[in-house]
């Protein structure tokens, strides 16, 4: 079995909640609470929830834009894994060749000072890559490939003169131009008009393909993630209660979350049915969650056993379909 | 609420310019609609398709550099176009009201939540309603949303963003209009809350038979809310008709495309046709239909003539040359 | 297969052979050409600019006119010395002091046989301004026999000197003091934000009144101080403000995922974000300077050799202060320059707003 390109493991980050001015804190924010996955190489994850649950807080961690609280997030390099939650310096500059971002805000994260050739050659200029006139020519061939061409006629030109959707495709390009193995991309559609959402998520696959890049693709939108990925995590409150192949996850769904989610999720048919979404109540916050189901205030089904019981564990229940449900 | 088989809304011909200094922004390029009592229509297009400008014009809510250059908005007969903004603002929130996007930021931090329902009440039903009255009147309102009464009292920092979008529509509703707009009313709000207040907007409409213009860029939510479909492109009306006929057979090709290139959980994963290219600049949009620069389907005659909106069908109207071209099945390619 | 996608509106094209720095230098190009379109649409910005430009020749005139017509004996504004011989009628009480000269002066100063009704020349210190002759003085001599005008147009290159050194001192604490604490957080945030604290907490001028009292300011001397009290004040904390709105953009974490350290973050996104209201309240800077010289200088606190406010110290400290509108060429044209050189680099500052920030532009 092959060695996965990023294997998670216990994941965790805690916000303290109370800081006066010398008290220790004693609430925290469970944002992600001990999480594990897989992702190989060449393949694409989605990862799904609603606000809240710790979607966002993970992809911070893997891009260590954020330090994780504890857990190993384990990055495969030749043979051997590194666990980047906590490396050296040295390290460090090797990491950020190998894994990238690609942002929501298509408007806010291109410094509107810097020209488009600045922005996407960045990660060449910082880190000292190849010459000023092969940093030209990299980002030449990158602008052509997503898209822009010819790309005399946007490498000097500024975020405001283009368009959301040539934004973002600008956001891939740079994504892209360091050769990196593995790319978190978080709602990288969200904010673009829907007609052009389908060409940007083209782009995604086909780059992907042809860079051999694997995606973690965050995003609330289950048709969405559908459409990008292989498999689907579905995480609620800080954990992930089913990951499974998209389409077995949407066709035969375990989890009472991820029943609910996929019943609330309005199909573009007037004809089409939705099964009744079958959940109790809001959103709440895991401040010092007691150590059961997280679940269990929405859930329909809870039984004895769940409330006297830790959360349940994601278990694999058949053909590397995971739950995290005792009553599976 | 009866209704005598008489329209409730008939806009037509509405063209409307935006003055800037740039030049006049074609923003609604005549558009063209009959709204009965109790029915819901749907408006779906993308960012500076028109569907906002048409919202705002009609509650006269246009910005003010809006120049109105022909057409009519009636309301039960009456032109809406023509009134002055003091009849205007009578009418508004009585006979129709809106629900706005972003609209759980449009209450007032300082008051509570019921005063400001209070108010609104106060300024447009006349005579003006008891204490109790008022009191009753809002109670029952916010169990219609699903909210409780008790939280009348609070503040608007202690309710949830869907909460406080459901309280919106509770005051939108509170002066008994007879007709509501909803601009993208849930796209700020996560999945499951949506699909309670898409439920609560359905339970409302059956209970009071008010019409429903719900606009949106979701076609998802389109198709579970609405009856008829109005889809917008560049300030034009491009296909008009049944919400079921629109979506099973799609005339216009930017219909067509904006259907089959839409994800979704259910049917096919990944056979959808993308939309090329972008919306036009409305300071000098395309000469002839507006659509052709994008569409797979062009002919010379769309690039120099600007289509009718023809009825192709009884109730099923399209703008566009070449609509006979247009595939039966969604996804299949050009 | 490539994208149908429309080509943006026309800007600065470039093969990919053409060297980078000329790009850079189109662009800029590029970029003040817009800028000062929306700069010039505001009528403010323009009169302030137009007055600056007339002082900015005031300055260079000075110079030129000592080298070519005017002898520094005469019209040099501090050993200069000229005199003017004029005609006074003797009467019993003055009405007009430029024309006439009272009995009991007269007789003690010159003739103690003169009488009512007669005219007698004397020197005029100071005099009218007087437009003939070999040495005409436009605007009249001081009380010292110095000419007006020279020390008027010597006085601003003084004055724009001043403002350059304060501005320039100040938007460079107060840039740095701001990122710095923006960006870093912690103890350094605390500690300048704690210092620009009791700076806020100190009156200006009444600290510089008691520092020229104490030591030998000169002029760059004192541009130095304004600029340190200023940058460390209220305009760093302006300034953090903004790197602050910066620091949250996803385009530092972008550049950070990209590999950038603290170094590059600094430089090159967050300074360049906020150098344009660091210039914007280096506009603001100049006009206080101004200001605070002129008073510093009337109050005869700074060894300097000339300066508008010197001008206006001299006609007080001879006793001309109040001397209403006889005397006005004394006290007019300098404050008239302090006043309206600190107003234009306000007027400056005030349309400069408008281009930094885009949201008080008109639709």
């Amino acid at each position: 079995m092959t060695l996965p390109l990023l294997k998670v493991d216990s994941l965790t980050k805690l916000f303290p909640v109370q800081r006066g001015l010398f008290r220790k804190p004693v609430e925290f924010v469970h944002a992600v609470d001990g999480i594990s996955f897989e992702i190989g190489s060449g393949q694409s994850l989605g990862l799904v929830g609603e606000s809240g649950c710790g979607k966002s807080t993970t992809g911070r961690m893997l891009t260590r834009l954020m330090d994780a609280t504890s857990g190993q997030i384990l990055l495969a390099d030749n043979g051997s894994p590194v666990d980047v939650a906590h490396i050296t310096r040295d390290g460090m500059r090797t990491f950020r060749r190998r894994v990238q971002m690609i942002f929501q805000d298509p408007y806010e994260s291109m410094n509107p000072r810097r020209t488009i050739f600045d922005t996407v050659a960045e990660p060449l200029t910082v880190q000292g890559v190849g010459t000023v006139t092969e940093r030209e020519e990299k980002v030449a061939d990158l602008l052509r490939l997503v898209g822009l061409s010819p790309p005399e006629t946007f490498l000097f030109r500024y975020p405001h003169e283009l368009s959301g959707g040539q934004r973002q495709r600008i956001a891939i390009a740079r994504a892209l131009v360091i050769d990196p193995s593995f790319v978190v991309a978080d709602e990288p559609t969200s904010m673009l008009d829907v007609s052009i959402r389908i060409s940007i998520m083209d782009l995604m696959l086909k780059l992907g393909d042809e860079f051999d890049v694997s995606y973690l693709y965050i995003t609330h939108d289950l048709a969405v993630a559908r459409y990008m990925c292989d498999r689907i995590a579905v995480m609620y409150l800080g954990k992930i209660v089913e990951l499974a192949e998209s389409e077995e996850l949407l066709s035969n769904p375990l989890h009472p979350y991820t029943k609910a989610l996929l019943s609330a999720v309005p199909v573009p048919d007037p004809s089409f049915k939705r099964a009744p979404v079958e959940i109790k109540g809001g959103i709440g916050k895991a401040i010092n969650p007691p150590p059961l189901c997280r679940f269990i205030e929405r859930c329909p089904w809870a039984t004895d056993v769940c409330h006297h019981n830790d959360h349940p564990p994601l278990e694999d229940k058949g053909g590397g379909h995971y739950v995290a449900c005792y009553l599976v | 609420m009866t209704s005598n088989g008489k329209p409730l809304l008939e806009v037509e011909g509405l063209v409307m310019h935006y003055q800037t200094k740039r030049g006049q922004v074609s923003a609604i390029e005549g558009v063209t609609f009959t709204l009965h009592h109790g029915e819901s229509l749907g408006l779906v297009g993308e960012s500076g398709c028109g569907k906002t400008s048409v919202a705002m014009s009609l509650m006269g809510l246009a910005a003010d550099n809006a120049r109105y250059l022909s057409g009519q908005i009636r309301l039960e007969g009456e032109n809406l176009l023509a009134l002055s903004e003091d009849e205007m603002r009578r009418r508004r929130w009585k006979s129709i009201s809106m629900v706005f996007q972003g609209a759980m930021n449009s209450w007032n931090p300082v008051y509570r939540v019921g005063d400001q329902i209070r108010e609104a009440m106060d300024l447009h039903i006349h005579p003006k309603l008891s204490e109790a009255a008022a009191k009753g009147r809002m109670a029952r309102l916010f169990e219609m949303v699903g909210l409780n009464p008790a939280m009348l009292v609070r503040f608007p920092h202690e309710f949830s963003g869907g909460m406080r979008q459901r309280a919106v529509i509770a005051m939108a509703l509170s002066c008994d209009p007879k007709l509501i707009i909803a601009d993208e009313p849930t796209t700020a709000l996560d999945v499951i809350v949506q699909d309670q207040i898409l439920k609560e907007l359905k339970k409302i409409q059956d209970q009071l038979g008010m019409a429903l213009i719900y606009i949106s860029h979701d076609i998802a939510v389109i198709a579970e809310v609405t009856d008829t479909i109005g889809v917008m492109y560049a300030g034009k009306l491009v296909e008009y008709g049944s919400t079921l006929e629109v979506f099973h057979r799609p005339r216009h090709p930017y219909a067509y495309l904006l259907l089959s290139s839409t994800p979704s959980i259910t049917g096919p994963r990944r056979k959808l046709a993308p939309l090329e290219g972008e919306p036009p600049n409305l300071l000098d949009p395309p000469s002839g239909c507006r659509f052709h620069p994008r569409c797979p389907f062009v002919t010379d005659q769309c690039r120099t003539e600007d289509p009718p909106f023809i009825d192709i069908a009884p109730g099923h109207k399209v703008a566009c040359w070449n609509w006979q071209q247009v595939p039966v099945t969604i996804g299949a390619s050009a | 297969m490539t994208d149908t996608l429309a080509p943006p509106s026309p800007g600065v094209e470039a093969t990919l052979h053409d060297p980078l720095w000329r790009v850079r230098l189109r662009l800029m190009r590029r970029s003040l050409k817009l800028n000062w379109k929306l700069f010039s649409a505001n009528r403010i910005g323009l009169i302030g600019l137009t007055i600056i430009a007339i002082f900015a020749v005031m300055a260079i005139a000075h110079p030129i006119l000592m080298a070519t017509q005017w002898s520094a004996q005469i019209y040099h504004p501090v050993t200069g010395y000229d005199a003017p011989v004029v005609e006074k009628l003797v009467v019993d009480e003055v009405t007009d002091p430029l024309t006439q000269i009272d009995v009991a002066t007269a007789r003690i100063q010159l003739n103690p046989f003169i009488d009512v009704g007669e005219t007698l020349s004397i020197r005029s210190q100071p005099a009218p301004p007087t437009f003939s002759g070999l040495t005409p003085h436009y605007l009249g001599t001081d009380p010292l026999g110095r000419d007006i005008l020279s020390q008027l147009l010597y006085s601003t290159r003084a004055a724009f000197f001043l403002g350059v050194i304060a501005a320039v001192v100040t938007v460079f604490i107060a840039t740095a003091v701001g990122s710095a604490s923006a960006y870093f957080g912690g103890w350094i945030d605390t500690l300048l934000m704690r210092f620009a604290d009791l700076i806020l907490l100190v009156p200006l001028l009444p600290v510089l009144i008691v520092v020229s009292a104490l030591f030998d300011i000169s002029l760059p001397l004192l541009g130095l101080v304004i600029g340190i009290l200023s940058g460390f004040g209220g305009t760093a904390i302006i300034l953090k403000s903004q790197a602050l709105q910066v620091k949250v953009k996803p385009f530092i974490d972008a550049a950070r995922i990209a590999g950038g350290g603290h170094t590059h973050l600094i430089f090159r996104h967050i300074i360049p974000n906020v150098l344009p209201l660091s210039f914007l309240y280096m506009m603001f800077t100049v006009t206080e300077a101004i200001s605070l010289e002129a008073t510093l200088s009337f109050l005869g606190l700074l060894s300097i050799p000339m300066s508008w406010g010197i001008m206006i110290n001299v006609a007080s400290s001879q006793g001309y202060l109040l001397s209403g509108t006889d005397y006005w060429w004394l006290l007019m044209p300098a404050g008239l320059a302090v006043s309206m050189l600190a107003a234009s680099f306000f007027l400056v500052g005030r349309a400069l707003d408008e281009v930094v920030n885009p949201r008080l532009r008109h639709r």
